[in-house]
């Protein structure tokens, strides 16, 4: 009901505004379309809630920075929690796309969500930027609504590949990680680029995402040079712990991907995250205009040091600004939309410059990061950037498409030991 | 008696204000929310047969549902017609519902939830972990949904009725059910098994028949649930999923036919609707579920009659009408 009669209202108020334009008051026209509406799937409960509230803030604090108005739309913000399962973000989506009509959709978070809804999306027609890394949204299964500009599951674990080979000129490594999608494409990244360059993973762990203890598996790891983590959540934190609880750190160097090494994490880590070493497309010591801005805003707001969900928000919202200047006076329409997204180029973002291929992935800077212990707490600081990576890492994008996707024993590994 | 008790009047009021629903409504979100209350309705009364007839209170039959869900979601993946994918799945899920009765009824009570629990988490964990053949926790995505004698069951109002007619079918059947005498034996083995068995009933066979029918409804609630989100994943087949049910059926009213449609409309509203406006909705879920447990023990459903009749008695002792002494029963 309220509906209509803001609907009326606006009609009302946009006959009032034609009119008063014809008697010489040269408004822009944008200005009096109805308000561009984001919608925000996130998740506010359950064991993934911390990153689900950090993202909010991400696009919170983009959107004050602007002034709630994008490209001279007025912006209108409807967040939806879901809960963490696929049924509630297939839900929540229809919500955002069936009752509030939004025009763009920012999230999920999780991969099992984004892959439960990719499909909703496509037939309804709404464009989305996901956060969620799930590789074939952006590659088999390409979605033209959907773009991406935090990275791939293993985009940054290609880039740890080719450095713990030719940098770190480590020979025989060992993974480990969560047993789900994220996980196995993360680690399936690092072995392949990493056995290409001559080093050998000789065993890989997978614990379940909600383990207790992980001294038993901690306790199999022995003779080897390096050791690859990928954990998600709340997991790091827990595991190098126990790592260097068990003493193995003072033996084996360990490597981290973005979601273990996240720059929110630090403030629950000490003396124990010293020396790790992380990939990440996002580091809030990141040097651009744009980042300064948002880290110390951050710190001011909320008091924390954002991570990449925070950035990764952030940086859709900047996304969707790009988007509705492209698209100008057809934003409106869901699909011309989406079309302009892929098109969306930007030099100054926190975490530099974005661009997205023809599938919609991002093409940008990925971090290699030391923690150092800097006033007794761990800072994570940029020690070799590699520029422009792609989520085919050096690979034929053809040839990379033939295979399939990453999997838990995709791409084999060969060189296991028992 | 006459044509039309208060009763049949309800009835009719009920059906008349589900069947024009989508008319009043009008956004298809609202509509959506209704086909999510009606299928879980569905799933709440099949769960209703063994905890509220039975006695049996189940913590697995999310995996009942979740083996529907998945077989025919792979079937249909493997390249098979809606047809014969769902007949499988009902087949497969009433094999299932008989392993599962034959282990579970080892036990009654505490024991018998305990192995329920234990089979839900193996059919959660073969479907997590088997990823060669569920595709793990990425899930597995149905195209379409089915057009059944030519309609399309893609918009929200045409799944909607479709989810009605087969709602209207399992309260039709359970109805009928209940009334038999075979419900009536089912109600003896929850109330007195010994003597049942005394009077030469095969107690065991009651239950393992009435798990079959749980199984069955819980099987056709997984099919609609595949249909609606076009996507499954072993989150179906946890144990919150199982106790959500559960709380459907306890907080609704146990062995009535109104509560656990209520419980049912209760959960998806709070989860889906409520969600909306309130961040902590699961801390909101959580209180009503305590009113209802400190005021109605007995369920929304049964408390709230028995609050009208209260109060209703004692407005007419006001005007000095003699209660009779003894209620009659429900």
């Amino acid at each position: 009901m309220s509906r209509k009669v803001t609907r009326r209202k606006f009609m009302a108020g946009t006959a009032a505004g034609a009119a008063l334009a014809t008697l010489k008051f040269p408004t822009p026209a944008i200005a009096q379309a109805a308000p561009f509406k984001i919608g925000l799937l996130t998740i506010k409960t359950g064991p993934l809630a911390q990153g689900g509230i950090q993202m909010e803030q991400g696009i919170g604090l983009f959107l004050k920075h602007k002034n709630n108005t994008l490209s001279g739309r007025k912006i209108e913000f409807i967040s939806a929690d879901t809960g963490g399962n696929p049924a509630g973000a297939k839900t929540k989506t229809q919500e955002l796309v069936e009752r509030d009509k939004v025009n763009v959709i920012l999230g999920p978070l999780a991969a099992f969500e984004l892959l439960a809804i990719t499909d909703y999306v496509r037939d309804n027609k709404t464009p989305l930027i996901s956060l969620a890394a799930a590789e074939d949204v952006t590659q088999r299964k390409a979605n033209p609504f959907i773009i991406r500009p935090s990275a791939t599951s293993a985009q940054c674990c290609h880039v740890m590949g080719d450095y713990a080979a030719k940098e770190l000129k480590y020979k025989r490594a060992m993974t480990i990680s969560e047993d789900f999608a994220f996980g196995y494409e993360q680690m399936s990244g690092f072995q392949r680029v990493f056995e290409d360059n001559g080093g050998k993973v000789v065993k890989k762990l997978w614990p379940p995402l909600v383990t207790p203890d992980y001294t038993p598996y901690i306790a199999q790891i022995q003779n080897v040079d390096c050791v690859f983590n990928g954990f998600a959540g709340s997991n790091p934190v827990k595991f190098m712990r126990a790592y260097a609880d068990l003493g193995v750190k003072a033996k084996i160097p360990l490597l981290a991907g973005w979601t273990a090494m996240d720059d929110a994490l630090l403030r629950s880590l000490g003396d124990e995250a010293a020396g790790t070493i992380s990939v990440a497309w996002y580091s809030a010591d990141g040097k651009t205009e744009s980042n300064q801005r948002f880290v110390a805003d951050m710190q001011k707001d909320y008091g924390v040091l954002p991570g990449g969900y925070t950035a990764g928000m952030y940086i859709a919202g900047q996304c969707v600004e790009a988007g509705i200047q492209l698209a100008g006076s057809k934003a409106d329409d869901r699909t011309a939309f989406a079309e302009a997204l892929h098109k969306v180029s930007l030099t100054d973002t926190p975490r530099g410059p974005v661009k997205f291929d023809h599938f919609g992935n991002v093409i940008g800077d990925v971090f290699v990061r030391k923690c150092e212990m800097k006033a007794g707490k761990p800072v994570n600081t940029v020690i070799k950037t590699y520029p422009g990576v792609s989520q085919f890492w050096t690979y034929d994008e053809k040839a990379f498409l033939a295979n399939p996707v990453y999997a838990r024993d995709y791409p084999p590994a060969k060189n296991l030991e028992h | 008696m006459s044509f039309l008790t208060p009763q049949r009047a309800a009835i009719a009021a009920a059906l008349l204000l589900l069947v024009t629903l989508p008319i009043w409504v009008g956004n298809p979100y609202y509509i959506n929310v209704a086909s999510q209350i009606l299928f879980f309705a569905v799933f709440a009364l099949g769960l209703n047969v063994i905890v509220g007839y039975g006695g049996l209170v189940s913590l697995g039959h999310a995996g009942l549902a979740a083996i529907a869900g998945y077989t025919a979601a792979l079937m249909l993946a493997a390249g098979h017609g809606h047809f014969i994918s769902d007949f499988a799945a009902i087949l497969v899920t009433l094999a299932a519902s008989a392993v599962f009765a034959v282990l579970s009824l080892r036990g009654t009570g505490i024991g018998f939830l305990m192995i329920t629990l234990a089979i839900g988490q193996i059919i959660w964990g073969i479907l997590y972990r088997w990823s060669s053949l569920t595709n793990g926790d990425n899930g597995v995505n149905v195209s379409g949904r089915p057009a059944p004698f030519g309609i399309s069951l893609a918009s929200a109002d045409s799944f909607y009725y479709a989810t009605l007619l087969v709602f209207l079918a399992a309260v039709a059947t359970m109805a009928v059910f209940f009334r038999s005498p075979f419900g009536a034996s089912l109600r003896g083995t929850r109330d007195q098994a010994r003597r049942m068995t005394a009077l030469g009933y095969n107690v065991w066979l009651i239950r393992f028949l009435a798990i079959l029918i749980s199984g069955f409804w819980s099987g056709v609630a997984g099919l609609l649930f595949i249909y609606y989100n076009q996507f499954i994943s072993p989150q179906v087949a946890t144990l919150t999923a199982s106790a959500e049910v559960l709380l459907m059926v306890i907080s609704g009213g146990t062995a009535t036919l109104l509560g656990p449609i209520a419980g049912a409309a209760i959960v998806v509203i709070m989860k889906n609707v409520v969600s909306a406006y309130i961040v902590r909705w699961n801390l909101v879920l959580g209180v009503i579920f305590v009113l209802i447990i400190t005021f109605m023990p007995e369920g929304l459903v049964p408390g709230s009659v028995r609050l009208w009749r209260t109060a209703w008695r004692k407005l007419s002792r006001r005007d000095g009408v003699i209660p009779a002494k003894t209620e009659p029963t429900p």
